[in-house]
């Protein structure tokens, strides 16, 4: 009997869905090898062919995205439950990405902007929320319920390894596939559990091939303000550059296109919050002892929270912005 | 290999001479104290011939000619008239010609009338009335050439049209202003002005141009002379090299260079002083803009009996000062400049006003905001001078102005409020001292830099510990004295470079030393070379692998501050016995009780 294989987008753009499908060819290795009973995105499954698998029926599953809703959350456990291993695929699950930048809001608020003020909503739709039971003639209708904080999976539910990369890269997920295969094929002993497959094991300075000097800021410079040189670290002409606390694996992808790293391969090996070590970092290299002009620096910043925390907001040690008088359940 | 002299005998005007072969006329003439006239001649350069004024006859065998003594070398039994009649006419035309075309140019005037050329035949069309008129000998020409190597200066035109120019008529980048052409310009049509006094600057104290060759000070040791390298011109352009010549022991060497030169020591005492503190930003008080201001250690070079006026004190035109003004905390306890107190003004302040009152008759008032004379034997020198009649006003002065009264000499006005009294007063001087701050050295931040030492927030080396520790830094083996330190007199100097030295003695004779165990190191493997690090270690102790790609910590260098710990993005870099995992399971701990 074939190893049965799972796929799953909780609150995810779709991105990873495709970046599974862009390893080409190898894809047919995959629908070879594996029974895939879940995924979708791809094909015809309903939740409650899953509901009645047994637990521990599929060896393995892919979970992408985040858990922002009650159905994420509901699927995320189920799929545990009916999983052996349980994998966070990509950033959104491994440490909630974008979707976890809602954190520096509440629900509330949130609400508030889409259902009030957003300017697109015309005059007859604004306050309007959501309700998660609503009777209508036919009968009533249930949609899952919008939840305060944005969760990575492995707050949700017990995760076996993890994935980084928003997406992650085709190479990576071929090399994953390729180690999984070998593992079920060949009986070999499964990595440790919390392992981070498909990436490096230093960070993105490893694979940028850009020459580094001794760093000294003066001013940090938006892309789209200067034209960096490509031979020079993009740190040192002022560019935030995540580079140096990101992890390897992605090949320096976003650095090789004159942009900055922007930190979804997630925290180095030996880091526990990746945001912190880079606001540490760059404060110790900005060239200046005065007090105002540091702040004027720093002010150059643009939106350094969506910076340093744009993958990791979920994950990272404050997990969120506003302190929640009370956390739902 | 050197030519052997040979020496010749000539005949000039009868007398028999013995001189070296190829010695000119001119030379050999005036060895014999015969008098050729002469317009261009210099000593400095190649004889040139151009004013023929130093025509004179030679005769050899039955020839006569006319040949220009200063150009002409001496052979063997050459008979020479410097005094014939012909001689005469040619000289006498030649003056005629220059006297008509050059009337007012003393050296031209002064040669004619030594010619007896009074009243010259022709009418010239280039008459020039001027009395520094160019009488093109060419040896501004020449020196610039052949001296200096520079060739900036040229003639242009043929005949009467002939000049000096410079190339294009504009200012040469290829001059180093080095006024060698004026030096031999013997009209003075060629005059170098000074930017410097035309500016105001007073760089240093101004004792007219120093040569390029020159004792620095005449305490200097060892008292020797030393070349100034931007002045020298052999240092320039290669060319003079002129001192070489006269130097008889052949002292001169123009290929010494500036050395560095590595000497490993153990421990470092620092004691880069300070920097006076520089009253040109206080334009009110007028330094370097109103003549007979000035700061301390100008007035202090003017004391000193080797001095550029032997140690009287005299205003600039040369006169005795009648009053002096003495203006204490000029840039010190002043919230614009430096807030805290230079210590050491108060006491030579007053010192000032006991030589002036020692030298002079002036009368002298001291303008201070609080007498600090807390040193031993301080305020009984103070109150000496309180009895030696000088005038104390307590407050700050806000300006110094020129005035002149009824057309006499203009003297300087002290604008100030006297606290002591309550009222706004105007003190006539006719010389003002301004008692400067004492400031950091100017390059205290680069030193700080190289030797791993930090700065207090007034710039000043920062000491271990203010009270217990004033002579060590945070960096091991480095020590500080003096005003390095902070401002301070002679005998806190003193006391504090002995106690330095004695630490120092005192780490030798150990032999040994032990260092903290609490260091930083880089862990290879997570390590990627993102150089974030790298200008951070206070102690310099990190530096780059090039091969490797990462960095490293030198261990004995590390004090494990922390700092690099804390910035390294990829938590590459620990603190031994302070790592990640040891502090969050202290925090752990704590918070689980």
């Amino acid at each position: 009997m074939k190893p049965k294989l799972a796929l799953y987008w909780a609150s995810s753009c779709g991105g990873c869905e495709i970046a599974v499908v862009d390893i080409e060819a190898k894809i047919l290795d995959v629908a070879d090898f594996f029974d895939i009973v879940f995924w979708p995105c791809i094909m015809d499954f309903k939740y409650k062919d899953v509901e009645a698998m047994p637990d521990g029926d599929i060896t393995l599953t892919l979970f992408n995205g985040a858990i922002r809703t009650s159905e994420n959350e509901y699927l995320a456990k189920l799929l545990r439950a009916k999983s052996k291993v349980m994998v966070a695929f990509g950033s959104c699950a491994y440490e909630g990405c974008i979707p976890a930048l809602a954190n520096f809001y509440d629900k509330k608020k949130i609400f508030e902007c889409n259902y009030i003020n957003s300017p697109s909503l015309q005059e007859s739709s604004k306050n309007v929320f959501p309700q998660t039971h609503t009777q209508m003639p036919e009968g009533e209708i249930e949609i899952p319920e919008f939840w305060n904080t944005v969760k990575s999976l492995d707050q949700v539910v017990d995760v076996d390894y993890y994935v980084p990369g928003c997406p992650p890269q085709s190479t990576q997920i071929i090399a994953v596939v390729e180690a999984v295969i070998d593992i079920l094929k060949n009986g070999k002993p499964l990595p440790p559990k919390g392992t981070i497959l498909g990436a490096g094991e230093k960070t993105i300075c490893e694979e940028c091939t850009r020459e580094r000097k001794e760093k000294k800021i003066k001013k940090f410079y938006r892309p789209q303000e200067i034209i960096p040189n490509p031979d020079e670290c993009l740190l040192d002409q002022g560019i935030v550059c995540m580079g140096p606390a990101t992890r390897s694996g992605c090949d320096a992808l976003c650095i090789k296109a004159n942009m900055g790293c922007r930190g979804c391969y997630g925290p180095p090996p030996n880091v526990l919050d990746q945001g912190a070590k880079m606001v540490s970092a760059l404060s110790s290299v900005i060239d200046s002892t005065d007090p105002k002009e540091v702040r004027d620096i720093i002010k150059t910043i643009a939106d350094p929270l969506g910076t340093f925390y744009r993958f990791s907001m979920a994950h990272s040690i404050f997990h969120r912005v506003q302190k929640m008088e009370e956390e739902e359940k | 290999m050197e030519r052997s002299i040979r020496m010749v005998t000539v005949n000039i005007d009868g007398k028999k001479i013995e001189v070296a072969e190829d010695t000119t006329i001119l030379k050999a003439a005036e060895a014999a104290g015969i008098w050729i006239p002469s317009m261009c001649y210099s000593d400095l350069l190649e004889p040139y011939g151009v004013c023929r004024l130093c025509s004179v006859e030679v005769i050899r065998g039955k020839r006569s000619r006319i040949v220009t003594a200063c150009n002409y070398p001496v052979r063997e039994g050459l008979t020479v008239n410097t005094n014939s009649d012909k001689v005469k006419w040619i000289r006498k035309i030649l003056m005629e010609l220059m006297y008509s075309r050059w009337p007012n140019v003393p050296v031209v005037k002064e040669m004619a009338e030594r010619l007896e050329v009074t009243k010259p035949r022709f009418v010239s069309l280039e008459r020039d009335e001027s009395e520094n008129a160019c009488i093109l000998c060419g040896n501004c020409v020449n020196i610039c050439r052949d001296v200096v190597k520079a060739s900036v200066l040229s003639f242009e035109g043929i005949g009467i049209e002939r000049k000096v120019v410079l190339p294009f008529n504009e200012q040469s980048e290829t001059c180093i202003s080095c006024g060698a052409c004026a030096y031999v310009c013997p009209t003075g049509h060629i005059k170098i002005k000074s930017l410097e006094t035309e500016r105001g600057a007073l760089q240093d104290f101004y004792l007219g141009p120093k040569s390029a060759i020159n004792i620095p000070t005449l305490q200097a040791v060892p008292r020797v002379p030393v070349i100034d390298k931007n002045s020298c011109i052999k240092m320039q352009t290669g060319g003079c090299g002129i001192c070489s010549e006269f130097c008889e022991p052949g002292a001169i060497n123009y290929e010494m260079k500036d050395e560095e030169v590595d000497i490993e020591v153990g421990q470092i005492l620092v004691t880069t002083g300070f920097n006076l503190f520089d009253p040109q930003q206080i334009p009110q008080y007028g330094y370097g803009r109103l003549d007979n201001v000035y700061n301390s250690l100008d007035f202090e070079f003017m004391l000193n009996s080797t001095g550029p006026t032997g140690g009287t004190i005299q205003c600039k035109d040369g006169s005795e000062p009648r009053a002096v003004g003495i203006i204490h905390c000029v840039g010190s306890r002043d919230e614009n400049y430096k807030k805290y107190c230079s210590r050491v003004c108060c006491m030579y302040a007053l010192k000032f006003a006991h030589l002036v009152k020692d030298r002079t008759k002036a009368e002298v008032y001291q303008f201070y905001i609080d007498m600090r004379a807390f040193g031993k034997g301080y305020e009984e020198f103070y109150k000496r001078l309180l009895d030696e009649g000088v005038n104390m006003i307590r407050g700050k002065v806000a300006e110094i102005t020129e005035e002149s009264y009824n057309g006499n000499k203009p003297h300087l006005l002290v604008k100030c409020e006297d606290t002591l009294i309550g009222k706004f007063r105007e003190i006539p001087v006719d010389m003002v001292i301004l008692c400067p701050a004492i400031e950091p050295a100017q390059d205290a931040a680069k030193i700080k830099k190289i030797l791993s030492i930090s700065q207090s927030p007034d710039k000043f080396f920062l000491e271990r510990h203010p009270k217990l520790d004033p002579i060590s830094t945070m960096t091991d083996g480095i020590f500080i004295a003096g005003c390095a330190q902070g401002p301070k007199d002679i005998p806190d100097s003193v006391a504090q470079a002995s106690a330095a030295a004695a630490r120092i003695l005192s780490l030798i004779s150990l032999g040994e030393v032990s260092v903290d165990p609490i260091k930083a190191n880089v862990i290879e493997e997570f390590c990627s070379g993102c150089r974030i690090c790298n200008n951070l270690c206070p102690y310099t102790a990190i530096s780059f692998l090039e091969d490797k790609k990462i960095s490293d910590i030198n261990e004995m260098l590390c004090k494990g501050c922390g700092t690099c710990v804390a910035a390294c993005p990829a938590s590459a870099i620990t603190g031994k016995g302070f790592t990640d995992e040891q502090i969050l399971a202290e925090l752990e701990g704590l918070l689980t009780v």
